[in-house]
């Protein structure tokens, strides 16, 4: 097959099809390897799963399910597998289809996109066998001098190299979609809110390269230990911006599908840019909220950095968490539900499994993942915070209840669309976003009150301490139920996807079964809302609750850190 | 449209509500960003981050040195934590120096204090990363091997007080533990 | 369409995609990074007298 010298889907001889739900064009490699990367995610998600339902039934210590060591080991299979393999392979799939099918562009490159894959999965393999062999016991953070394996240390350089690759596939695209003029204007939200994701994939990658290959080769003996301060430092460069690279993809995921659910549109396009623009240049300083306490590095960076540069990129977070609703409250306006501040809450496609997820995904990140994020990442009040259970009832409001939910919401869209399937077990499917929702509340719920009294993060065994008393048990236990419910919204994701592909109804030639869109009523007009300005009256309650809400947490957690001894 | 390239203009800027939550966020912003330097300045509880270069082996030897100066008695532990059966009770002059090693697994020496001095808590790990962890006042602190972590720390309560340790630090972690008496 | 001249500039920015990329290293690998690095390594030995 020559070599089309144009990007263009419309090129003669390029791969492609036309979708027969949507009309836009998809890109057939770009469509390979968004199937091969997101199997390969629910995969690693379903393992990363099944060892969090191990973790929470054992710090839920009535039941203390695992022995020690299989819980420490099980404790970094649980993060890698969550935080690095599930994620990263999702993302890498939705940046195939963000700079294909809205550009009307062909994949770069097939033979790019194969090395990416085959990397990530070698190294996936490897860091997952490296740590149920036993030789890896080291959390995910691996901090020096706790020491691994080198595979360990090798696996994850593989998985970051090979993302790295995958990145590159994706700006190639971009250049030469622009080139070969697949399109024209400016390319839409989705692509722009990918762009940030990848770009801040880039800073991640390479600040993963520059922590990992050092310790490999200490590993293997060839070179001194790093520092142990140096590497956290570098580490969380890593670290704290690849969950930075996962709140990016999840906003751009809110604005796809309150698009294509109720026809929302970014009320404002250049401030909804400008708030990824923030995230862009800010979000990554805040890797600082992981060294507040640190001995070595001193105030002002810690102050400046953990405020995202005065909170610039927290900004960027609430612009969001203003267009996204307001989108979806014109686009029903637009259709007739205008029914009071919030009729059109009512009416929204709650039974539509990708709706529901995204708008929870949006609930749960904002008021809880964000609010608690800010005030635990303020570098005074980390005091009564830092490596407490609070910290994982955070970062599962965020990453899980956020990224992961908002995720699973695309995963209902994706395969009818991509692997042209239709859900089988629809009534079940409506449910699910509702049960990972709530569990993983639940979950966060009991670490953030058991951190508050002081239980600590990644430790087996509270009752070692002779300290806590009954009511931090009270809390493992929401945990611990919250983990099991969890367990079960992520196992039926994981059983309704893979069930699908295997016997879910082929769809060709024909659109796919709707999941629910509210219909247009009588006297509805598209766009007749683009130039009022005070029309989302709804979502401007909403916001100005958060900030009440917000503004009392925050305030609530320096008058108990104004409550213990005065230390500098 | 969110998935289809914007072909005719849409910069524009913000108007009505948008504009207004905007100022609000922006506003909201401004205020967490002064509150870090405000309480740096005028607040009580900070993480200055006060850190000196230290070789693990001069650092215990120095806390031994603190350990055989100022001893005033022996901490018995009445748990079934093997890692905690005896240790050293030591007093540091009244705003003074106090030393604190972390090791697997034990916090050493255990510490007596009085309310209302100003101590210069010295901290620093001998094999691993730990985590200094006051309970149930539920202050942390990170402590390195080879760094000398300074806390200019003012007790104003009295009681017994439990260091735990909150960073993993292999297979006895969990059961890591110290003691700070305030009289 | 875009193409006009009298676009605006933040637009022209908006619309860079390799712009923001440099920026977007520079800024927290200097902010972050390098000034963190340069924190450490100006750590003085301890006294210990």
């Amino acid at each position: 097959m020559s070599h089309s010298s144009s990007h263009n889907l419309a090129a003669p001889g390029t791969p492609g099809r036309v979708c027969g739900t949507t009309g836009l064009g998809v890109c057939l490699d770009a469509q390979k390897f968004i199937k091969l990367n997101a199997v390969v995610g629910i995969v690693f998600l379903l393992l990363g799963g099944i060892a969090a339902l191990l973790l929470a039934l054992t710090r839920w210590q009535t039941v203390h399910l695992l022995p020690a060591d299989w819980f420490y080991r099980i404790l970094t299979f649980h993060g890698i597998n969550m935080l690095i393999l599930w994620i990263l392979f999702f993302e890498v799939a939705i940046l195939y289809f963000a700079c294909t099918t809205p550009l009307n562009a062909r994949l770069f490159s097939k033979k790019v996109a194969w090395v990416s894959f085959a990397l990530m999965l070698t190294g996936g393999v490897m860091v997952d066998y490296i740590i149920i062999a036993g030789k890896a016991d080291v959390m995910m953070t691996s901090y020096l001098p706790l020491l691994a394996h080198p595979l360990f240390y090798l696996g994850i350089i593989l998985v970051a190299v090979g993302t790295l690759v995958g990145v590159f596939n994706y700006f190639a695209t971009l250049y030469v979609a622009k080139r070969d003029q697949s399109y024209t204007g400016s390319v839409p939200i989705v692509t722009f809110g990918a762009t940030a994701a990848a770009i801040i994939a880039v800073v991640t990658l390479l600040h993963g390269a520059v922590v990992m290959i050092p310790t490999f080769t200490y590993s293997m003996g060839w070179t001194p230990q790093p520092d142990p301060a140096w590497y956290r430092l570098i580490w969380w460069g890593l670290g704290h911006q690849s969950q930075q690279v996962n709140v990016c993809a999840m906003v751009s995921v809110w604005y796809l599908l309150s698009h294509i659910v109720v026809g929302a549109r970014p009320i404002n396009e250049a401030v909804c840019r400008t708030a990824f623009v923030l995230y862009i240049l800010f979000i990554n300083l805040a890797s600082a909220h992981h060294l507040l306490v640190d001995p070595g590095v001193g105030a002002t960076w810690k102050i400046w950095n953990t405020s995202y540069a005065m909170y610039l990129a927290v900004l960027a977070s609430m612009i969001h968490g203003f267009t996204v609703p307001a989108g979806i409250e014109i686009g029903m306006r637009e259709r007739g539900y205008t029914n009071g501040i919030f009729g059109w809450v009512v009416a929204l496609p709650w039974r539509n499994p990708a709706f529901s997820a995204t708008v929870l995904s949006l609930l749960i990140f904002g008021f809880l993942g964000g609010i608690t994020g800010v005030t635990l990442g303020t570098q005074q009040i980390n005091i009564i915070a830092h490596n407490t259970l609070r910290i994982p009832g955070h970062f599962h409001v965020t990453v899980v209840g956020g990224t992961t939910l908002a995720f699973m919401g695309l995963a209902y869209y994706v395969i009818p669309l991509i692997f042209q399937r239709d859900f089988i077990c629809r009534g079940v499917a409506r449910v699910q976003p509702w049960l990972f929702g709530f569990g993983i509340t639940m979950l966060a719920f009991g670490m953030s009150f058991a951190g508050s009294m002081g239980v600590s993060r990644r430790s087996w065994d509270i009752e070692a301490q002779g300290v806590y008393g009954p009511a931090a048990h009270l809390w493992l236990g929401v945990l611990g139920i919250g983990g099991v419910l969890a367990f079960f919204g992520l196992l039926i994701f994981a059983l309704l996807c893979v069930g699908t592909l295997f016997f879910g109804a082929k769809i060709k030639d024909r659109a796919m079964t709707d999941w629910g869109t509210p219909p247009a009523l009588a006297g509805s007009k598209a766009g007749s809302l683009a130039h009022d300005h005070y029309a989302t009256k709804g979502t401007m309650v909403l916001t100005l609750v958060f900030l009440a809400c917000f503004a009392v947490y925050y305030f609530a957690n320096w008058k108990a850190l104004a409550d213990v001894w005065p230390v500098r | 449209m969110s998935l289809k390239p914007l072909t005719s203009p849409w910069f524009h800027a913000p108007a009505g509500y948008e504009k207004i939550w905007l100022g609000c966020a922006i506003l909201w912003c401004f205020v967490m960003s002064l509150m870090m330097p405000y309480w740096h300045f005028r607040g009580k509880q900070n993480s200055t981050g006060e850190a000196y270069t230290v070789i693990p082996a001069d650092f215990l030897a120095r806390t031994e040195k603190f350990v055989a100066a100022n001893r005033v008695g022996t901490f018995k532990g009445t748990t079934a934590n093997p890692f905690m059966g005896e240790l050293p009770l030591v007093e540091p002059p009244a705003g003074g120096d106090a030393y604190l090693i972390g090791r697997m697994w034990q916090w050493y020496p255990a510490l007596r204090l009085r309310m209302g001095e100003t101590y210069r808590l010295h901290l620093s790990a001998l094999d691993l990363q730990h985590g200094f962890s006051l309970q149930p006042l539920n202050m942390n602190f990170h402590v390195l091997p080879g760094y000398d972590h300074v806390l200019t720390i003012t007790p104003t309560s009295k009681g017994e007080f439990t260091i735990v340790c909150n960073e993993f630090c292999g297979a006895g972690h969990h059961a890591m533990s110290g003691k700070i008496f305030v009289e | 369409m875009n193409n006009e001249p009298n676009k605006h500039p933040w637009q022209k920015v908006l619309d860079n995609p390799w712009l923001l990329l440099v920026l977007g290293v520079i800024i927290p690998v200097l902010s972050y990074t390098v000034w963190g690095w340069i924190e450490l390594v100006l750590i003085k030995p301890a006294l210990l007298p």
